[in-house]
């Protein structure tokens, strides 16, 4: 509604609820920053908020607005003017640099224009979605063993009519004698024929898919903090994949130094020994749990073995023989060396020399290449 | 409310034209915060779509949200003059609107700088939001967008002179012709001429621009051979927009303190409850709040106009002896608001009392803190006019649009003091390549030497000069 008073002013109110606009550039900002976080995956997912946040369906990740850059003076390098309170002197501090950790929580907010910081909120599915766009499960034989599916007999339903054979008593007397009270009198007998109940049953054709993981680490002294939790980032984001293309998944935790044990996720990753390493220690009892509990004909077997590959050289040989024996029963095996030198180990040098679609690895310098290491394993096949 | 309202209008432009402000008819919108923070983010009812603003769109929402915006007035520069009022405004908060966007409008109207920006400039962005969604169907939305970003990274480099001369560097050029050579076939009969130099005729490479052009968006959308009709017209449409928001770049102190500055005078004249008078405290001081770390241009604008009033009130013998009547403040800044800009206003009237007075002082960034390094009224006025001049922007021109006989482009910073940041430069000069189409070039100063950034279209480089 609108009136006119001559000349001077016009006062308004119309109805603006079909005008978008706004909103429509704030999600092309929105899927800017998307494409941001894209391009950040290898920050991403070695963020340990994200790993740390199992369950949390939707992640709160501070991560920069998009910069529209413009030629622009350097705020830090140039002199600005400011207001006291009629008792400033020269030398006063009149503000800090924001802790660079935790913009935004400084004593006195919004000091500097520094950096805008945009709050997107990612959900763990999305996360999952780019990352898992770019990853495929290695070896074909997959394939195959997904297609193994179980014929399960269920009798979850009654009827009146059926075959003899699948009478169901209780019920047949149950209603006879609920038939017979109504008569006056409640007996067994007589049983008519329309008293008779018949179980009857589905057939569930279900397709198992099933897949192991055989997280494997090395937890002698040599490895510390940074190797553990690129290790913790990799395993993770490894089962959620996996989950993703299996039913069920399941992993089993094998640490090892010079003797290897099945320990629970919890002391896998908290764990910190010391001494020296023998990968051999490890492969056996992955060996040993795979002809216990997961049969290759059931199970997609995916041994992953990390270590900062400062393996006994002694044991060089007899880990390859090993690796070589449970390549046969896996779908791939995985080797991850979290080695920030630049010199490769023993541990690799001899591995090096398998020569096995089967055989995958990566050595990991940085936190970021977590990513690489899940695109490395997880890599699409050329056929 | 829609009656109190009209009521408090009528009251509050009728005080507002007796003290003399001179404004267009206005149009008062009111619209839920939404649509106020969308027109915010735009700084136009209607404008072209890009995601920058809606960055900005959404920060102010969420700021409104969370209860963190004071009160938001905009006011838009046109014939008639649109503002925008929140719906959940109340009636103090309407007035003290209404009182500070009719100074806008009169600003607007009366302040040279304005003489010129369109006054049907509503229209004109609509047609260009229409004129550029219609090339986002025929060209793509990420081709548009794309295009978009690299102007929009340049889009104050503009020459906003009141009086500019025209972009022609092809006069110029025969003019210095004329002398060295008779016929346009000189050059043919000196073939032959082995004795003859022919090294300095060829050093002498006709300038192109003939000046340093200050207006890198017209040099772009003149010479680039990189563009299509479409890219043209929107730098064209672009360039318009940013002339239109030029002159309140240049005012942004005088405008809010001559905003402020006439509030603060015509609230005073309405009679308010002992309720709303607090009302109307509170709001004001939440304006004209001074700030530690940044000038508040409400505060300063109002402090200089009163300044300036007071003095002129109360002339000095000195000043009498130059004209100046006493009790003759009301008219002096009035003229101020017609003839002056930022620059201007703070280089002749901020003095060294009301520095003093206000505690003004410059400070910088040493090590991990902002300190406070100077409170000499000379250098706090240097510092603000530096700061204000070319609407805040580092001061870029064009040296040469063949650099390296090569139609590439060199850039020049005109620096005086105050570094560019690196970073954002070398995210700047990709756009300026993706314009151009060929090498760019921008020299400035880094740590006292010249040095010259640039981008050959794969990667960025830099060389000291």
């Amino acid at each position: 509604m609108s009136e006119k008073q001559p000349n001077r002013f016009v006062v308004s109110q119309e109805n603006w609820s079909l005008h978008r606009k706004g909103y429509q550039d704030q999600q092309r900002h929105g899927e800017k920053v998307k494409e941001a976080i894209k391009n950040n995956l290898p920050d991403l997912i070695s963020e340990e908020s994200i790993i740390l946040s199992n369950g949390d369906k939707v992640i709160k990740i501070p991560i920069r607005s998009l910069d529209e850059y413009k030629i622009r003076y350097n705020y830090d390098k140039s002199k600005h003017v400011g207001q006291g309170q009629g008792d400033s002197q020269v030398g006063d501090v009149i503000a800090r640099e924001p802790d660079e950790k935790n913009p935004g929580t400084g004593t006195e907010p919004g000091d500097k224009p520094g950096q805008e910081y945009y709050e997107a909120e990612v959900s763990l599915e999305e996360v999952e979605g780019m990352l898992f766009a770019e990853l495929e499960l290695p070896n074909l034989q997959a394939k195959e063993m997904a297609e193994i599916t179980t014929d399960k007999i269920t009798f979850n339903d009654i009827r009146k009519k059926g075959l003899m054979g699948n009478v169901d008593k209780k019920r047949t007397i149950i209603t006879a004698i609920k038939r017979n009270a109504m008569k006056g009198k409640a007996t067994i007998s007589p049983i008519s024929n329309d008293d008779l109940r018949f179980k009857t049953w589905d057939e569930e054709v279900k397709p198992e898919s099933k897949a192991v993981v055989l997280a494997m680490m090395d937890v002698s002294g040599s490895m510390g903090e940074f190797e553990k939790s690129c290790a913790r980032s990799f395993f993770y984001w490894m089962t959620k994949f996996l989950r993703t293309k299996y039913g069920t998944v399941e992993i089993e935790f094998i640490a090892h130094h010079t003797e290897a044990k099945i320990v629970t996720e919890e002391a896998f990753f908290s764990r910190g020994e010391s001494g020296g390493t023998v990968c051999s220690s490890a492969y056996r009892k992955a060996l040993e749990l795979i002809h216990e509990k997961y049969s290759p004909s059931r199970y997609n077997i995916y041994p992953v073995h990390f270590s900062d590959g400062e393996n006994t050289t002694a044991d060089n040989e007899k880990s390859l023989k090993l690796v070589q024996e449970l390549m046969e029963l896996s779908s791939m095996f995985g080797y991850g060396e979290v080695n920030k030198s630049i010199r490769s180990s023993t541990l690799m040098t001899t591995y090096k020399k398998i020569d096995d679609p089967k055989f995958r690895h990566y050595i990991i310098k940085k936190k970021q290449d977590v990513y690489e290491a899940l695109k490395s394993i997880f890599k699409r096949q050329e056929a | 409310m829609e009656k109190e309202l009209r009521l408090a209008i009528d009251e509050i432009t009728e005080i507002a034209s007796d003290f003399g402000l001179d404004f267009y008819p206005m149009r008062y919108e009111i619209c839920p915060a939404d649509i106020i923070y969308t027109f915010g983010a735009y700084g136009m009812p209607t404008r072209f779509a890009h995601w920058s603003f809606g960055k900005q769109f959404h920060k102010m929402k969420l700021q409104y949200d969370l209860g963190l915006s004071q009160i938001y007035e905009l006011v838009i520069n046109s014939n008639p003059c649109y503002a925008f009022l929140l719906d959940t405004n109340t009636l103090v908060q309407n007035k003290l609107i209404i009182a500070h966007v009719l100074a806008h409008c009169d600003f607007f109207k009366n302040n040279v700088r304005f003489s010129n920006t369109r006054r049907d400039m509503v229209e004109s962005m609509t047609a260009t939001a229409e004129r550029i969604a219609r090339y986002e169907i025929l060209y793509g939305k990420e081709e548009v967008e794309q295009f978009l970003d690299a102007v929009l990274a340049i889009q104050e480099h503009i020459d906003p002179s009141l009086l500019r001369p025209k972009l022609d560097p092809q006069e110029e050029e025969e003019a210095e012709e004329v002398s060295p050579q008779k016929t346009p076939y000189d050059d043919l009969w000196k073939l032959d001429d082995r004795e003859e130099p022919t090294q300095p005729t060829r050093s002498k490479k006709k300038k192109f621009p003939p000046q340093p052009e200050k207006d890198l968006l017209l040099f772009i959308e003149e010479y680039s051979r990189e563009l299509e009709d479409w890219q043209r017209d929107i730098l064209t449409m672009l360039r318009e927009e940013m002339l239109y928001f030029w002159p309140q770049l240049e005012t942004k102190i005088m405008n809010e303190g001559w905003a402020s500055y006439w509030h603060q005078r015509i609230m005073r004249e309405l009679n308010l409850t002992t309720a709303e008078t607090i009302e109307y405290a509170k709001l004001n001081a939440g304006v004209v709040q001074p700030s530690r770390t940044t000038i508040n241009p409400y505060y300063l604008g109002l402090k200089i106009f009163e300044h300036i009033e007071h003095k002129y009130n109360h002339p000095t013998e000195e000043m009498k002896a130059l004209g100046v009547k006493p009790n003759s403040g009301r008219e002096k800044i009035f003229e101020v608001r017609e003839i002056e800009s930022d620059v201007s206003f703070i280089r002749n009237y901020l003095s060294k009392e009301l520095v003093k007075e206000e505690d003004l002082y410059v400070f910088a960034k040493k090590d991990q803190e902002y300190q406070i390094t100077d409170k000499d009224h000379e250098e706090v006025k240097q510092q603000l006019i530096s700061m204000r001049v070319n609407g805040g922007f580092p001061y870029i021109v064009v040296e040469d649009g063949d650099y390296a006989r090569n139609g590439e482009l060199y850039l020049k910073h005109g620096y005086e003091g105050m570094e560019l940041d690196a970073h954002y430069l070398e995210h700047v000069l990709p756009y300026i390549y993706q314009l151009w189409g060929r090498s760019v070039h921008l020299e400035t100063v880094l740590e006292d030497r010249p040095i010259i950034y640039s981008f050959d279209g794969n990667k960025g480089s830099r060389r000291s000069k």
